[in-house]
């Protein structure tokens, strides 16, 4: 038994040791190592998604705080992926600002150690811990350039905001402990089966409470005061990171949180779910229209685009959290070329952020900008890219579940969402074009084409995405 | 009167509600908003280790341990990134955080 715990949380355990002992390689080696250890960082992420991937056993590990499935199996090795590919794209950028530090790399791979935790996570103490140790990582990496007025207001925003975050969880997390009587997720759902439909008001507030920390995490409206400033203000590789892998893992602990010990409770949460998404697609779509900083117009978008997978949330069905894993696999892949795209705007020594400095990109790079074009149209959800499915899967879940309001305020807010995305669409095709770019450096032209080929040719890979997604939803039902 | 279990939540409660009034409300100092993060933390603990003892139940006691543990190591971290945030902006007052608006 005790050997079976160990082997469950093997992945978990190696960035956890790899982690310290690249800390020491960065210390002993000085500035000199910083490459170094950058390669040895994904490396290490490379050697945690092959342990996930083929360790084939299922089960509870450490109290049944710990859970391995092929949910926790698959969106593990989604954000593993996009740490690393968070890792090669900003190699470069540090170096160019000039603040090339080695505790960069490490850091995101104890965040995405904690990340892995939050996935697995299967009890109120481990959800928090595990939530606490990516939070503590992503506050400094957003003020990493500390040299940046920018970068480190973005950090104390973040923090600040991410502590009350905190806190409002652990609170609701203390309420539901107490008038459940347990922490783990089985312990509850069997406290709540026991009460029938008596529900003692303490946890429903508890859980309220709890489903506000968590929006706060995946930056649901009205919990999403900290996204654009933190956007904006990081550096541009670090925003990439925050856009893709973090958002997926909440995402992820999220579904676990409210589906697996609240099932029996689905009206009361349900209702507090559907109001979060609309606000998050409605703030989305058109708060993003007046925005001319492009890291801040993704800041937007993104937040629209978490309320689009929360749809797949509230319906809580089989179907609904298999929609809200097809739709974070393609936002991840989306978002990093998207990103991949804004970090390759480079002109000179500076970097491009106002969506009107690529005017005419087309014509001075057409394969970026048609590689742009096509991640922004996914980002519309235009068929038959890979957006259109994401977003087709969590509103049939929707309208199976009788959320008719729901789905038809989504798909009106994914037209309104349609236009700012094909303003920029706009400005690179037919707008006079300006002064040329600088080359696209390798490992940025890598990514963008990968994650470009990704989104045109979903439909020739939807199938394994989807029945690998199906498996993963069968875990809660 | 015997102090019951709906005391400590009492207690509690308003701890929680001054602390998410200290980062709302005050407008000075970010230090201020440190120690009001604390306060939150602590009204958590209160409510832990009184729902551990009222149910009878180590697990609260635990949790608390883990949140104390814990919130060292996000004041620290905060208490960073403001010493980070002053070199550069050389204040540490609120209203000064401002440089991009949200």
């Amino acid at each position: 038994m005790e050997g079976l715990a160990i082997t469950l949380a093997l992945p978990e355990i190696t960035l956890a040791v790899g982690a310290m002992v690249l800390l020491m390689v960065g210390v002993f080696g000085g500035e000199r190592s910083v490459s170094l250890v950058t390669s040895l960082s994904v490396l290490l992420l490379a050697i945690a998604a092959l342990m996930v991937v083929f360790a084939q056993t299922n089960g509870l590990a450490f109290n049944d705080a710990f859970v391995v499935d092929p949910f926790a199996r698959l969106l593990k090795f989604v954000t593993i992926v996009g740490s690393a590919v968070a890792i090669v794209m900003a190699g470069g950028f540090a170096r160019r600002m000039g603040f090339e530090r080695f505790e960069f790399p490490i850091l995101i791979v104890i965040a995405t150690l904690g990340m892995m935790m939050m996935i697995s996570a299967n009890d109120l103490i481990a959800l928090y811990l595990g939530l606490e140790l990516q939070s503590l990582s992503l506050y400094v990496i957003a003020a990493i350039n500390r040299d940046s007025l920018r970068s480190t207001e973005a950090g104390l925003k973040y923090f600040v905001l991410g502590a009350l975050s905190s806190g409002m969880l652990l609170y609701g997390a203390s309420l539901i402990y107490g008038f459940s009587g347990h922490t783990s997720f089985a312990g509850i759902a069997g406290a709540l089966e026991a009460a029938g439909g008596d529900v003692p008001l303490g946890l429903t507030f508890g859980l309220v409470f709890l489903i506000a920390g968590l929006a706060f995490k995946v930056s649901a409206v009205p919990f999403h005061m900290w996204t654009p400033d933190v956007y904006e203000g990081a550096p541009t590789p670090v925003t990439a990171f925050f856009a893709a892998a973090p958002k997926v893992a909440a995402m992820a602990l999220f579904v676990r949180a409210i589906i697996e010990p609240f099932s029996a409770v689905t009206p009361d949460w349900q209702q507090v779910l559907v109001f979060i998404s609309i606000l998050s697609m409605v703030l989305g779509a058109f708060a993003a229209i007046g925005q001319r900083n492009i890291k801040r117009l993704m800041a937007y978008s993104s937040i629209g685009h978490m309320g689009f997978a929360l749809v797949g949330l509230a319906a809580g069905t089989e179907a609904g959290v298999q929609g809200v894993v097809v739709y974070l696999i393609i936002y991840m892949a989306t978002n990093l070329g998207a990103f991949a795209c804004i970090l390759a705007m480079r002109r000179g020594d500076g970097m491009v952020e106002d969506i009107n400095e690529l005017s005419g990109l087309a014509r001075t790079n057409p394969v970026l900008a048609f590689v742009l074009a096509m991640l922004l149209f996914s980002l519309a959800g235009i068929p038959p890219l890979a957006g259109f499915f994401g977003k087709f899967y969590v509103f049939l879940a929707a309208i199976e579940v009788g959320l008719y309001g729901l789905a038809v305020i989504g798909v009106l807010a994914s037209v309104v969402g349609a236009y700012y995305y094909l303003r920029i669409v706009k400005i690179m095709y037919f707008d006079k074009p300006s002064e040329a770019m600088s080359r696209v450096p390798a490992e940025l032209g890598v990514v963008v084409g990968v994650s470009g080929a990704f989104v045109v040719l979903f439909v020739i890979i939807a199938g394994p995405i989807n029945s690998a997604a199906d498996l993963a939803a069968r875990s809660f039902f | 009167m015997a102090v019951g279990l709906s005391h400590y939540l009492a207690v509690a409660a308003i701890l929680f509600t001054i602390g998410v009034f200290g980062i709302f409300i005050n407008r000075k100092n970010v230090i201020i908003i440190l120690m009001s993060v604390e306060l939150l933390l602590l009204a958590v603990n209160i409510n832990l280790v009184a729902f551990s003892s009222f149910l009878g139940d180590l697990v609260g006691q635990i949790f608390a341990m883990l949140v104390l543990t814990v919130a060292a190591a996000e004041a620290s971290i905060g208490l960073a990134i403001l010493v980070v945030f002053y070199r550069n902006r050389g204040s540490i007052a609120v209203e000064d955080v401002n440089v991009m608006k949200g």
